[in-house]
């Protein structure tokens, strides 16, 4: 079964585990992602990959509690098991596939977004034991959040951190960190940037003002994850791509983000009402009709 | 009871009013008496021509003649040595086209219902505990074969070769066992407990392994079930892949699915039930696109989950690729089909969610390369139906994931993986068969293509 070896609060509502699933660690790279399941119930949930060791059979997830499943997945102990891991899932990185040689030639930007940092770390411990030097920026709402930093710091050339409250580091969000560095005459010629569609998407109107070519990876809705739903489907240079088996990561350039946010609401009242259903137990009854 | 020996014997079906509520089974199936006298009514021809009819060749007199004196242990142990699934192809299979289509009985009358009696003679089995059996004579091979996908083909290859003597290990990418079995095919036409789970566990009484939450092509590649865990050959029953698109405006608006997508969330995730954790949009009024069974089941669902439901078929009647039975009790349970129409834009509200889908009338004219007439859009004849929810069901494209992972096999320019005679793909000691191969087809077609596949494996583990 895939058990739960170590479980880590990282910050307000920010969980680390690492899970038992040899399968997936033993062949994930990368850029992948992988499936969970908290019991025979539950529903599949897509997580990208955070950091995998071979050797051991583990792999690290980092997600945030956002609704009823994320939910019910911070309320499992160590030792307790997920019903299924399934992965690794998707294209790995395509920076993984250059030789290592081309990649120390690039100057190679990384933008990380609140849980988006765990998927970014996977690339970044990657290309730091490779001997690529790469920067960061790390961004949040608030200091707090910004999870991984000893991690993140161990396996970063330059880190820099961006706050919207100004609590830590740049004050601002990634797009003024990014713009403030480029002003100061630093220059990048590959970003990848991973976090809230929002933020990558004027992460990208930025990149793309700058002539930085950029890769983001896309966290769309899922049910298989394995080419057989279409539940993923975005557009991506007016073409229809699917997540699970083209991607996650594409082209921030060609990604129509403002399509890719509004279908990740398709199914927001449903969440919320089983949300409401699991934190309020049989005291929510649904009559009043405000979860509706 | 008396008969008339030129009409099948009927069998119970839930009344439609009822049934398109809920997701119990329309197909009440058999009583005893009922299949007995049905069964009576096979002529039991010496050149049997209903078994030229049937993709893995049943000894179909053989079981209905066992199943008229009454011994339904015997006449399933005579469909089992065909068929691993024979309580799913008692219900799903075409019967109409297949077996049925050959009965001399059909000369005069109706055929003889195969169907119900096979699905009769398995449920029975099943509830009288009996389970399929290994040859008395097997010998153990010593030999491991590697099966990817726990589909129709998967399942009957695995289980043939497990017959043969062989080491058999399933792979399966979903966390359950069955494939469209379980993803693609709803409750109310095949249930998933009481039937499929039933006849997965008996195939895995044969010796079979099935290891769930296994992606061959990414956990493990077709190089690592050979290299590293010792298989000595691998069957490839992936199914099918990607859901088409039709590529017009507003497709990517909220309320716009895949019949694939829908029909997972419903039969996989169980999201038909309210206790589901898995979401799915309860339309009020959806508009399914498409004429194939794959339609039809998208079209009931969506009924039994309280839509009024308008299947959109650009074609006539004639030409729709659905079962006629899936058709009929479609529309009786009040699915309204509107033919000779193509939808060609989606119109979304303010919020991006749909509101009504634009449709064009189209005529039949010149047949085209498959023989059927193919429609030509009538100028100016655009309408809109009001809906907010639109599911197509256009069929897909083979998943690319193992072709994409694997070196040496070759796929045709739909995206098919190319076999030989023998399903052996142009990789050595890799075989195919299934939607993998053909592109979405039937149950029954894969499972003929899984029972082929186990004999050339053997044919070319033998000759090693």
């Amino acid at each position: 079964m895939f058990e739960i070896k170590t479980k880590e609060l990282l910050g307000p509502k920010v969980w680390r585990m690492d899970i038992y699933a040899p399968l997936v660690a033993g062949k994930a790279m990368p850029g992948q992602f992988l499936i969970v399941r908290v019991d025979k119930d539950g529903e599949r949930i897509p997580l990208t990959v955070c950091d995998y060791d071979r050797d051991r059979g583990l792999i690290t997830i980092v997600f945030q509690t956002v609704g009823a499943e994320t939910e019910r997945m911070s309320r499992l102990a160590e030792g307790d098991c997920f019903a299924d891991v399934v992965g690794p899932l998707g294209r790995p990185s395509d920076l993984v596939d250059l030789p290592v040689e081309e990649l120390k030639a690039k100057k190679i930007l990384f933008i990380a977004g609140g849980v988006g940092t765990a998927p970014c770390y996977n690339q970044l411990k990657w290309l730091h034991d490779n001997g690529v030097a790469v920067d960061c920026i790390q961004g949040a709402r608030t200091k707090e959040l910004l999870i991984l930093e000893d991690e993140m710091k161990a396996v970063c050339e330059n880190l820099y951190f961006a706050t919207d409250d100004g609590s830590y580091g740049i004050h601002g969000n990634v797009c003024v960190a990014l713009q403030k560095l480029w002003d100061d005459g630093v220059r990048y010629d590959h970003c990848v940037v991973i976090g809230p569609m929002i933020m990558m998407k004027f992460a990208c109107q930025l990149t793309k003002k700058l002539g930085i070519p950029t890769v983001v990876s896309m966290n769309t809705i899922m049910v298989d994850g394995t080419g057989m739903c279409g539940a993923c489907r975005l557009l991506v240079g007016g073409e229809v791509k699917f997540a699970c088996v083209d991607g996650p990561e594409f082209d921030g350039w060609e990604v129509d983000f403002d399509q890719a946010m509004q279908r990740s609401r398709l199914y927001k009242t449903q969440e919320g009402e089983l949300m409401l259903k699991l934190t309020e137990g049989d005291t929510h009854s649904g009559n009043c009709g405000v979860c509706k | 009871m008396k008969i008339d020996v030129f009409k099948k014997v009927p069998v119970a079906e839930q009344d439609p009013k009822v049934r398109a509520t809920n997701f119990d089974e329309v197909n009440l199936g058999y009583t005893k008496e009922e299949a007995v006298l049905e069964a009576s009514r096979c002529l039991n021809c010496k050149n049997a021509r209903c078994m030229q009819g049937c993709p893995v060749s049943i000894n179909i007199p053989g079981f209905i003649s066992k199943l008229k004196d009454g011994d339904i242990e015997g006449a399933y142990h005579v469909i089992s040595l065909s068929s691993s699934l024979p309580a799913v192809c008692g219900r799903v299979c075409p019967q109409e086209t297949q077996c049925e289509a050959q009965c001399i009985r059909g000369v005069k009358g109706e055929a003889v219902s195969i169907g119900r009696l096979e699905r009769f003679v398995a449920d029975t089995a099943r509830e009288m505990g009996i389970k399929p059996q290994l040859p008395a004579d097997m010998v153990k091979k010593g030999k491991k074969v590697a099966v990817i996908g726990a589909g129709p083909s998967g399942l009957t290859c695995a289980g043939d070769l497990a017959k043969m003597g062989y080491d058999v290990t399933i792979f399966e990418a979903l966390h359950k066992a069955g494939g469209v079995l379980v993803y693609g095919i709803p409750e109310f036409r095949l249930p998933k407990e009481k039937v499929v789970a039933k006849e997965v566990e008996n195939v895995k009484a044969l010796g079979v392994k099935i290891v769930t939450d296994a992606v061959i092509g990414r956990a493990l590649t077709i190089d690592d079930l050979f290299d590293k865990e010792g298989f000595s050959a691998v069957f490839i029953g992936s199914g099918a892949g990607l859901p088409r698109f039709m590529n017009i405006p507003g497709e990517q608006s909220l309320g716009v699915f895949s019949a694939n997508e829908y029909l997972t969330r419903s039969n996989l995730m169980g999201a038909f039930s309210p206790d589901s954790r898995t979401p799915i949009m309860r339309a009020k009024k959806a508009v399914i696109v498409g004429g194939g069974n794959v339609a039809m089941d998208a079209a009931r669902t969506a009924k039994r989950l309280g839509a009024e439901v308008h299947v959109v078929y650009r074609r006539s009647e004639a030409e729709f690729p659905a079962r006629v039975e899936e058709v009929h009790h479609a529309k009786e349970e009040g699915i309204i089909f509107d033919l000779l129409t193509n939808p060609v834009e989606i119109i979304a509200d303010e919020n991006g969610w749909v509101k009504g889908c634009t449709c064009i009338r189209m005529e039949l004219g010149e047949p085209d390369a498959t023989g059927r007439r193919s429609p030509v859009p009538v100028e100016g004849s655009e309408f809109t139906i009001e809906c907010d929810a639109v599911i197509m069901s256009l069929g897909t494209s083979p998943n690319p994931l193992i072709k994409t992972t694997t070196s040496g096999l070759e796929t045709n320019k739909r995206g098919g993986i190319i076999v030989d005679e023998s399903e052996m793909t142009t990789r050595e000691g890799v075989f195919a068969g299934g939607d993998a191969v053909t592109g979405a087809a039937t149950v029954i077609l894969a499972m003929g293509a899984g029972k082929s596949a186990a004999k050339g494996i053997d044919e070319y583990l033998s000759a090693q």
